[in-house]
């Protein structure tokens, strides 16, 4: 077909991997983005759900942020974020911190939410087991509270990584870089390669991810399986 | 009670009905396979299948309609093979009680009991009415009840609609299992009670499983002993089954207290009871006295002037002149009924300061004493002809 | 801060903007819950469509929805298909899995209990499935719905004829007019909400039996039973 073949060429052409807008800058650019973006949520969302979690208090916290967090539209997000923020810098303003700003937000509620959930979900049996035989607060938190939540925090994560990755992207309208060029770069051009090419490095780099994060928490599982009796 | 004429329950036969999974099948430790089963539950009969977890008694229980389906054999009701009759059509015609119930949550009690009916093609009048009637048969008022959800009902009373819900169509025949499980025992043996209640007015054939011997002598005309592997181990009415069980197995699974169990088979109305000296309050306590030293019991049993028991007096403590008071008397052993049965009456014996049973009728007055001699006179002439094969209380007769 | 001026003088061309918000969701949302309840209902009575479903659903979610609009429009021109295509395939995204979820969430008593009865066919589907699925559907709806609503806000990309409320944020950024985005954002967010808050409630009142059971379970006295002494 005619867009597959496009798409095949453009991304088997050399000119493609080189330069500013090669292939390589492009998906380094995205990557710092979300990477960042990631750390400033987990940065936030972590501290707070162990502590939720841990203290099984403030339940109505997650519960209100799983609901607004999934109602905030991105797009709503960023045009509400970069008046102010253009206002602060008339550069990275408009392009960078609006979309940095609205994927934080996205990245939040599902980390948060899975840290509660999954800390609240560790067997009350085994934390009273555990806080009997004289473990400390924070020794309960890292010895056992957190490596039998893990699979449920990473599976937080992963979604929030996925999802970041993807929505990215809009803030290429924005002028920003990352792989959402290729996509929107593509459309004002007409050019199907460009556009297919880009679509094809993000669902790349989404199930990259996706498939790492997997992997660890598959590994997390069989580990909490193995401390419980 | 059913405004139509009641149809008259079914028989069940069990044909060489087999249930055999196939080697690599999960089935392992869900339900138990079963072996070369035949038997016949007499209309109007309460049969109960007992045995240990595996044994096949539910994997039985299910082939009769056909939610597990034979892989050898057949099973008739009244006659006709079930393997002919269209299944959906079958399980229209079979009452069905499990453990959790199933009542469908998002509907309420009244719609629940009214399912089969409203399959059936009922008049919502018509519906209206019999679910009325089956939830005050089953001990519910309609009223309170009919509109409700079966969340907002306790265990007992949720199991209570489960049965009302199983009687809507009027089937012949009722399939239970483990129906009271889920409760705790005081519930429990209410609803067994009850369901006894019912079954003397309703007279269903019932196939009733349960993992409690106890339970399967208290509530089985007929008992079914199945052992592990899905065999029968044993089948006949529960006294046999204490009297002379037919293996090792099957007395183990008994338990070793059977002769006590046996006495629960029988009650204070089949004695011959005893008489002890009486005399009523205000008569001369000089001739009582002597009566009573007289006699070997060593106590004065005291009634009020009707004739109703009011206590014991020790012979020692009659005065020889004056009239006998009321306060002289001490109501220092239990009170029975000819219906109570010999094992209560025993343990209420034991525990009694004066070991003398005194058994009223039904205004209270006073009929005779049993003592616990008594009871082991009992269980050494009546109870060991039964285990001689003489005897034993006969099986329920088949349509009655 | 905010023209008052532009918003006053605007005031139609919100109307109108909100009201083709409501319309591109209102079709994604209907179409999309016909198609998955129909989906849903086989892959529940044969699981082995689920799988492959359910691997094309993930897939869908890594492809940024921009480049799904974009890559439409080579295929069936710029219409409502371009729109709402994607649209509707998101949205099937969510339900589908909420629907499955849904008949699964049927107890396993009440299965029995429904087969004994041998209720079966329509009326197994209509008196007992389906009602008890009715609160994870709803739930997908609730969550679909706020999803498409932000969804919406990219179809601007696609030309002048789509967007909905997302028309003015593009505007807005593009003539880097704070007001002009705010008058797309906000009510996109607050409809997002709103809409949340709506299918919330709609559940609950769904619901009537599970409302029961948090009110006081109360029995009525047994009668007595005369039994030995």
């Amino acid at each position: 077909m005619n867009v597959v073949g496009a798409t095949v060429g453009w991304l088997s052409d050399p000119a493609n991997w080189t330069g500013p807008n090669g292939i390589p800058t492009r998906v380094g650019e995205h990557t710092a983005i979300c990477l960042a973006a990631m750390a400033i949520a987990l940065a936030i969302s972590l501290p707070a759900g162990l502590y939720t979690g841990h203290t099984r208090r403030w339940a109505g916290l997650a519960a209100g942020l799983a609901v607004i967090g999934r109602a905030l539209p991105s797009l709503a997000l960023i045009g509400l974020v970069l008046p102010i923020t253009q206002a602060l810098d008339p550069d990275r303003g408009f392009s960078l911190y609006p979309t940095l700003i609205a994927m934080v937000v996205l990245a939040i509620p599902p980390i948060l939410v899975n840290a509660d959930a999954g800390l609240r979900a560790v067997d009350a049996d085994v934390v009273e087991a555990a806080r009997g035989m004289g473990h400390g607060e924070a020794g309960l938190l890292r010895r056992v509270e957190v490596p039998l939540a893990l699979p449920v925090l990473l599976g937080g994560i992963r979604s929030a990584a996925v999802q970041v990755i993807a929505t990215t992207t809009l803030g290429a309208i924005f002028a920003l870089g990352g792989l959402g060029r290729y996509i929107v770069d593509g459309i004002a051009q007409n050019d199907d390669g460009m556009l297919f090419g880009g679509v094809v490095l993000v669902g790349g780099m989404a199930m990259t991810a996706e498939g790492l994060l997997g992997l660890l928490q598959r590994v997390a599982e069989r580990r909490a399986a193995a401390r419980v009796p | 009670m059913p405004n139509a004429q009641p149809r008259p329950a079914a028989t069940v036969e069990f044909d060489h009905a087999a249930k055999h999974y196939p080697r690599d099948a999960a089935s392992a430790g869900t339900l138990g396979a079963v072996d070369d089963l035949s038997m016949v539950v007499p209309a109007g009969c309460v049969c109960v299948l007992v045995g240990p977890s595996g044994c096949g008694k539910t994997t039985t229980l299910k082939m009769v309609n056909r939610l597990v389906e034979p892989t050898g054999g057949r099973i008739l009701l009244d006659g006709v093979d079930t393997a002919t009759r269209d299944v959906v059509e079958l399980r229209r015609g079979i009452g069905y009680v499990i453990q959790q119930v199933g009542l469908f949550p998002h509907q309420t009690i009244g719609e629940n009991v009214g399912t089969v009916p409203r399959l059936l093609g009922w008049s919502a009048g018509r519906r209206r009415e019999r679910t009325d009637e089956l939830l005050a048969l089953v001990g519910l008022d309609p009223a309170a009840y009919r509109g409700r959800y079966p969340a907002q009902l306790s265990g007992g009373e949720r199991q209570r609609v489960g049965v009302a819900r199983a009687l809507a169509a009027d089937p012949p025949i009722l399939l239970m299992d483990e129906p009271f499980g889920a409760v705790d025992p005081i519930v429990r043996e209410r609803l067994q009670n009850e369901l006894l209640r019912l079954q003397e007015a309703l007279a269903k054939t019932i196939l009733f499983v349960t993992h409690d011997i106890d339970e399967a002598i208290k509530m089985g005309d007929l008992v079914a002993v199945m052992e592990r592997g899905g065999k029968l181990a044993q089948y006949g009415p529960p006294a046999e089954l204490l009297a002379r069980p037919a293996s090792p197995f099957v007395a183990r699974f008994v338990g070793a207290d059977r002769a006590l169990k046996r006495l629960s088979l029988a009650r204070v109305g089949e004695l011959a009871l005893r008489q002890v000296p009486t005399a009523r309050v205000g008569d001369p306590a000089g001739p009582a006295r002597a009566r009573t030293l007289s006699d070997p019991f060593p106590y004065l049993l005291l009634t009020d002037g009707p004739g109703r028991p009011i206590g014991w007096c020790d012979e020692a403590s009659i005065p020889p002149d004056g009239v006998l008071r009321a306060d002289a008397a001490t109501p220092a052993s239990p009170f029975l009924n000819r219906r109570t049965t010999l094992k209560d009456a025993l343990s209420l014996l034991l525990d009694a300061e004066v070991q003398a049973g005194i058994v009223t009728d039904r205004e209270g007055r006073l009929t005779g004493v049993v003592t616990v001699d008594m009871v082991a006179e009992w269980f050494r002439t009546t109870g060991s002809r039964q285990a001689a094969g003489a005897e034993l209380p006969a099986a329920p007769a088949a349509g009655s | 801060m905010l023209d008052w001026g532009w918003l006053a003088d605007h005031l139609p061309a919100l109307a109108y903007r909100t009201g083709q918000h409501l319309y591109l969701t209102s079709i994604a949302m209907a179409v999309g819950l016909a198609i998955s309840l129909a989906l849903g209902t086989a892959a529940a009575r044969r699981r082995r469509l689920y799988s492959p479903i359910g691997i094309v659903a993930g897939l869908l979610f890594t492809i940024p929805s921009l480049a799904l609009f974009a890559a439409l429009v080579p295929i069936v021109g710029l219409n409502l298909l371009t729109a709402e295509i994607p649209l509707v395939l998101y949205t099937l995204v969510i339900l589908f899995r909420n629907v499955v979820a849904g008949f699964d969430a049927v107890p396993a008593d009440v299965h029995e209990a429904a087969d004994a009865q041998a209720v079966v066919g329509l009326a197994r589907l209509l008196r007992v499935d389906l009602p008890l699925a009715t609160p994870l559907i709803v739930a997908g709806i609730r969550v679909a719905t706020v999803s498409t609503i932000g969804l919406v806000t990219i179809t601007a990309t696609l030309g002048d004829a789509f967007g909905g409320l997302g028309f003015f944020i593009f505007e807005g950024a593009r003539r880097s007019f704070p007001t002009e985005i705010y008058a797309g954002a906000l009510p996109v967010i607050l409809l997002a909400l709103a809409l949340d808050r709506l299918f919330a409630w709609l559940g609950d009142r769904l619901t009537p039996w599970s409302r029961a059971s948090t009110a006081e379970a109360t029995s009525a006295p047994w009668r007595e039973e005369a039994g030995a002494a």
